[in-house]
């Protein structure tokens, strides 16, 4: 079954793939930097920033969803400025920036935590052997890799499953901007619900490929 | 002799306005070994950060070498480098032994340590242990990691912070050699932090007693010992002192 619809659900499977996989480097290159500050300098305003950090971590991905929408459409804000920088709604752009703006606090959350988990006098050690401010925050990292690690699959995890936000920022347009979400709400709305099914399959299997690989790194951080 | 690697001057450190440590006057000669003995408490891990430059005085001048450092001035990344501290704890990496030692020759850029990590450990009887992670290892084992990771960086000063406290006789006796013979042979300054007076006793040139963030007293091993000039010391020394 999986197997004969092959090029449309290929189709939608890549682009979730691609969709969520660009958002989810955006957000590690956002939220690891600011997950390793926040776990690791004392500045004014921190504790303000770990509240909407943790507020961020909770957030309903469709009220997301509506604020990219209010963002991006042709009367907000973002949507006036006609910039190629900007995407228009109803493209995988603007799905990306929903999804980065779920996934990103996810991964400086855990990772502020996993960074704050190593012991503050390690940072003093590896300065004292000659580390500089990058050295030491890499370094750091390093220690609390796994951690890291986690807080990248969380993410991910996040947003793959994820269909408020890309319904409304995307539209669910067939051949540009259905994913494997939106595509089982469709089909279950058609009635099709060996589609559904198939469709609803694939995505427990990438979901559940995740969350395998995240309990054997957390499984790895307690034995080591 | 007239070689002073470091030299203060009225230096003092604060914490949130409580002042931890005043420190008047002190050098440190090059080549000497220099214990800090006093009770908890006394500002003697706190002097040790600033002589490795971890953190700046909140006033005063410390002179390094031949160069004057006071609160804002940023130390050079070249000074710093011929400083670090082996601490209480051995506070290893989580990678192997090998890396552990390799890591501050990396930090420096060096590409290929190889030779340098198996002569350091050779020095401290650890070749063996080359490849095994670096968490599997015994208390003494780990601390003599700590200190091949520290040696490797060929120091000109190496501050130790009471770096036997919790070991076994036997390793404590093997880390006092090696530090021993790193100051005779390669002329390493050493600044020993210990709760252990026998061991300074038995390593330092000269000894000085910390109270209360205060150097009540710097004197020859001898003296110290035998014939203290200020009665703190003389409680201190026969363990009189209350604390
Ligand atoms: N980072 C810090 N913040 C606040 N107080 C500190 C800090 N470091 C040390 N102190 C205080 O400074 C005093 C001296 O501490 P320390 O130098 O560790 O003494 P010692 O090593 O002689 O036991 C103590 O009262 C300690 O509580
Ligand atoms: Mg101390």
């Amino acid at each position: 079954m999986i197997s004969s619809l092959d090029p449309a659900l290929m189709e939608i499977v890549l682009l979730s793939l691609q969709v969520s996989g660009t958002a989810l480097l955006l957000s590690t290159l956002i939220g690891i930097p600011l997950g390793a500050a926040m776990g690791l300098s004392r500045f004014a305003g921190r504790r303000l920033v770990i509240a909407l950090l943790y507020t961020g971590m909770g957030f309903p991905p469709v009220v997301v969803g509506l604020f990219v929408y209010l963002m991006l459409s042709r009367t907000g804000p973002f949507g006036q400025l006609n910039t190629p920088l900007i995407p228009d709604l109803f493209t995988p752009g603007a799905m990306v920036v929903a999804q980065t703006i779920i996934s990103f606090p996810l991964v400086a959350g855990f990772t502020m935590a996993a960074v704050m988990g190593v012991d503050p006098a390690l940072k003093l050690q590896v300065q004292s052997l000659g580390a500089t401010r990058w050295q030491t925050t890499l370094s750091i990292l390093v220690e609390a890799r796994i951690g890291v690690i986690v807080s990248v699959i969380a993410g991910f995890g996040s947003i793959i499953s994820e269909v408020g936000a890309v319904m409304m920022v995307g539209g669910n347009i067939e051949g540009s901007t259905r994913v494997l979400t939106t595509a089982i709400v469709l089909e279950t709305r058609k009635g099709n619900f060996d589609l559904a099914i198939a469709i609803g399959i694939v995505l427990l299997s990438i979901s559940f490929l995740t969350n395998v690989a995240m309990l054997r790194l957390q499984g790895r951080t307690f034995d080591e | 002799m007239n070689d002073f690697v470091y030299r203060l001057q009225n230096v003092t450190k604060a914490y949130d306005g409580r002042r931890v440590l005043q420190v008047d006057h002190l050098k440190i000669q090059r080549g000497e070994v220099f214990s800090l003995v006093g009770p908890s408490g006394a500002g003697k891990s706190t002097l040790l950060r600033l002589l490795n430059f971890l953190e700046p005085p909140t006033a005063g001048r410390i002179r390094f070498l031949d160069v004057e450092f006071g609160p804002n001035q940023p130390v050079p990344l070249r000074l710093r480098r011929r400083v670090t501290t082996v601490f209480q704890r051995p506070l290893l990496l989580n990678r192997s032994v090998e890396a552990n030692v390799a890591y501050g020759l990396g930090l420096r850029g060096l590409r290929d340590p190889d030779d340098e990590v198996a002569q350091a450990l050779r020095q401290v009887g650890l070749t063996d242990l080359a490849r095994q992670r670096a968490r599997t290892l015994s208390g003494g084992e780990a601390q003599r990691v700590a200190l091949a990771r520290a040696i490797v960086l060929k120091p000109d000063v190496l501050l130790l912070d009471e770096p036997t406290a919790n070991l076994d006789p036997y390793n404590v006796g093997l880390i006092e050699e090696i530090v021993q013979e790193l100051n005779q042979t390669r002329n390493v300054t050493l600044v020993l932090v210990t709760h252990n007076v026998f061991q300074a006793k038995r390593l330092a040139h000269r000894v000085a007693l910390m109270l209360e963030g205060q150097v009540v007293e710097v004197a020859d091993v001898e003296g110290f010992f035998e014939s203290p000039s200020d009665p703190r010391t003389d409680a201190f020394v026969r363990g009189e002192m209350v604390y």
